[in-house]
């Protein structure tokens, strides 16, 4: 066994875990407050990755350096994805808050499709190149041959919204709003507590993780088409599933044990099979345990 | 203070309170009794909002309520303690004590309000960083009233607070019902099966069956009618 190549296995498992991590939050959060399954939110990703496309390609034309380039492709990538998750909500699940849930899941597939077909027609169905946005840093020269300077951002940055996000959940008046919210919404609306808006800033944050993930992802392969949401949306999913979903730190570990799986899997088994293994994953845990690594029971949420 | 006029509502094809009047002055103690299914809690959840009424109208300090949002009502000075407690299970006890705050913003009162329940119950002081789904029966009754404590309400109302309780932790309950509506002036509406206690701390009762209410006098009259000393208090 090379040392090397499991090291570079690990990192590169340590990256995807990372992605899947941004993407699993917004699945995990979303079910954790309306038990939804969104399975329109990869198409959050994939519009997140487009609008920092667009906005990084005009400001390169206009001469704008690097790092102003990232920023605002950043923020308005986050922003766009944002409005877009909100604005779902609000029209394709609010209206059937009270509805059975299968509705609901149709209405979210729907969605899906829609938005697919959606960037089909306002962009193209091709392949379109992504600019790598992230610089080769010159401190990160020495090491680049492990692990690329995007990895590193890939992980840095996730680490830090993992932070960030488990601040805001666990101290602010809005995160335990939210946890509240999801334990009992009535209870949580007699104690003042609007439901529907935090409902909304649910959706917006996980719009924002889901963008942040999207642009990363982008900048690592190189290139996007209007069906990236499509494949690491499902595995985020199973990545969530795997952690127990509607728990958050289940889905950061549930996207972690995947990547990481999967990653080594594909680089001593075969690399044929590497979309099949997360759904294998998937099959196995619903057999024997449908809760999840950390999910307490069918009732346990965010 | 309060004050409902030919209030209805349903539950999609059942109807749960046909035309309900009944009002609470500032600083009464209201009592609602009868027996499981008379609408005791669809009153209170339809006073919040929660199940708004189809017809009539609801009026809390002057102010029509009767189509506003729960969050709305609530924000007037209206706290609920509903029936079986409805304590968050995953926050823990402090957790809980915080979202009875979350309209408040006089940081120093919530501060000596906190001190104010930790008194009452220092057993919630001690079960501060548990979960709350972690608490006894008894315990847990005690978090939902300090949580309600917790929004300074005008208006509390309880919904069963002694059921399946050991009888003396129901006693010191009552007391603290008391004692909340002597100290704060607070008006109290309290729904019960078991009218005997209910009605000695009332200053007024009403009587609910199916829907409706049947008979309204005096805590004191209502503990002496025969009617409902067979029906509700089991002499
Ligand atoms: N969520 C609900 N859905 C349908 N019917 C309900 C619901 N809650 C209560 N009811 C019905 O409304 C009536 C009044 O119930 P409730 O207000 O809980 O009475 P009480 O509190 O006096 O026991 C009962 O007939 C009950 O079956
Ligand atoms: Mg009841």
């Amino acid at each position: 066994m090379n040392p090397e190549y499991l090291t570079a296995l690990i990192l590169g498992g340590l990256t995807r875990g990372s992605i899947y991590a941004l993407i699993a939050l917004g699945y995990t959060m979303v079910y954790g407050i309306i038990q939804l399954i969104n399975f329109a939110h990869g198409e959050i990703y994939m519009i997140g990755a487009f609008t920092g496309l667009i906005v990084s390609t005009v400001l390169t034309m206009h001469g704008m350096p690097g790092f102003g380039v990232v920023f605002f492709a950043a923020a308005a990538a986050i922003i766009y994805a944002c409005c877009y998750g909100y604005t779902l909500e609000k029209i394709a699940y609010k209206p059937l808050r009270h509805a059975p849930r299968l509705s609901v899941l149709i209405s979210a597939i729907g969605m899906s499709l829609f938005f697919q077909n959606y960037v089909l027609l306002a962009q193209t169905s091709n392949f379109l190149p992504f600019p790598g946005l992230i610089p080769d840093f010159e401190f990160w020269k020495p090491y680049s041959h492990v692990m690329s300077a995007t990895e590193l951002v890939i992980i840095v940055t996730t680490a830090i919204v993992m932070v960030l996000l488990t601040l805001l959940i666990k101290f602010t008046r809005i995160g335990k709003a939210m946890r509240a919210t999801s334990q009992d919404k009535i209870m949580a609306s007699l104690l003042g507590i609007n439901v529907n808006q935090i409902i909304s800033i649910t959706f917006i944050v996980g719009s924002a993780t889901a963008a942040i993930g999207g642009l990363l992802i982008a900048s690592h392969t190189g290139q996007i088409n209007a069906y990236m949401g499509f494949l690491v949306g499902i595995k985020a999913f199973v990545a969530a599933v795997l952690g127990g979903i509607g728990s958050i730190p289940g889905a950061v570990l549930g996207a972690f044990v995947l990547g990481l799986s999967e990653s080594v899997f594909t680089g001593y088994v075969s690399s044929d099979y590497e979309d099949v293994f997360a759904f294998l994953i998937l099959v196995l845990i619903l057999i024997f345990r449908p809760s999840g690594i950390l999910g307490r029971d069918q009732t346990q949420k965010v | 203070m309060l004050e409902l006029k030919n209030i209805q509502t349903r539950y999609g094809k059942i109807q749960a309170l046909k035309g309900i009047s009944m009002h609470a002055d500032p600083g009464e103690i209201i009592c609602l009794i009868g027996a499981n299914g008379a609408g005791k809690s669809t009153v209170l959840m339809t006073i919040c909002g929660i199940t708004p009424a189809s017809r009539g109208d609801i009026f809390f300090k002057g102010k029509n309520v009767t189509h506003m949002a729960p969050e709305k009502i609530v924000s007037l000075g209206i706290s609920q303690v509903p029936e079986g407690r409805r304590i968050f299970p995953y926050l823990t006890v402090m957790e809980n004590l915080d979202m009875g705050t979350f309209l408040r913003k006089d940081t120093k009162q919530i501060k000596k309000d906190l001190d104010y329940v930790f008194h009452l119950f220092p057993i919630l002081a001690q079960r501060r960083h548990q979960p709350g789904g972690t608490l006894s029966g008894g315990e847990q009754q005690m978090l939902a009233i300090s949580r309600a404590i917790m929004s300074r309400p005008e208006l509390l109302l309880l919904d069963e607070p002694s059921l399946g309780l050991a009888p003396m932790i129901t006693r010191q309950i009552f007391d603290i019902i008391r004692k909340i509506n002597q100290e704060n002036r607070t008006t109290i509406v309290l729904a019960a099966q078991n009218a005997n206690l209910a009605l000695k701390l009332a200053d007024r009762g009403y009587v609910m069956e199916t829907g409706t209410i049947t008979l309204t006098d005096t805590g004191k009259h209502l503990l002496a009618n025969e009617a409902v000393k067979t029906a509700y208090l089991g002499i």
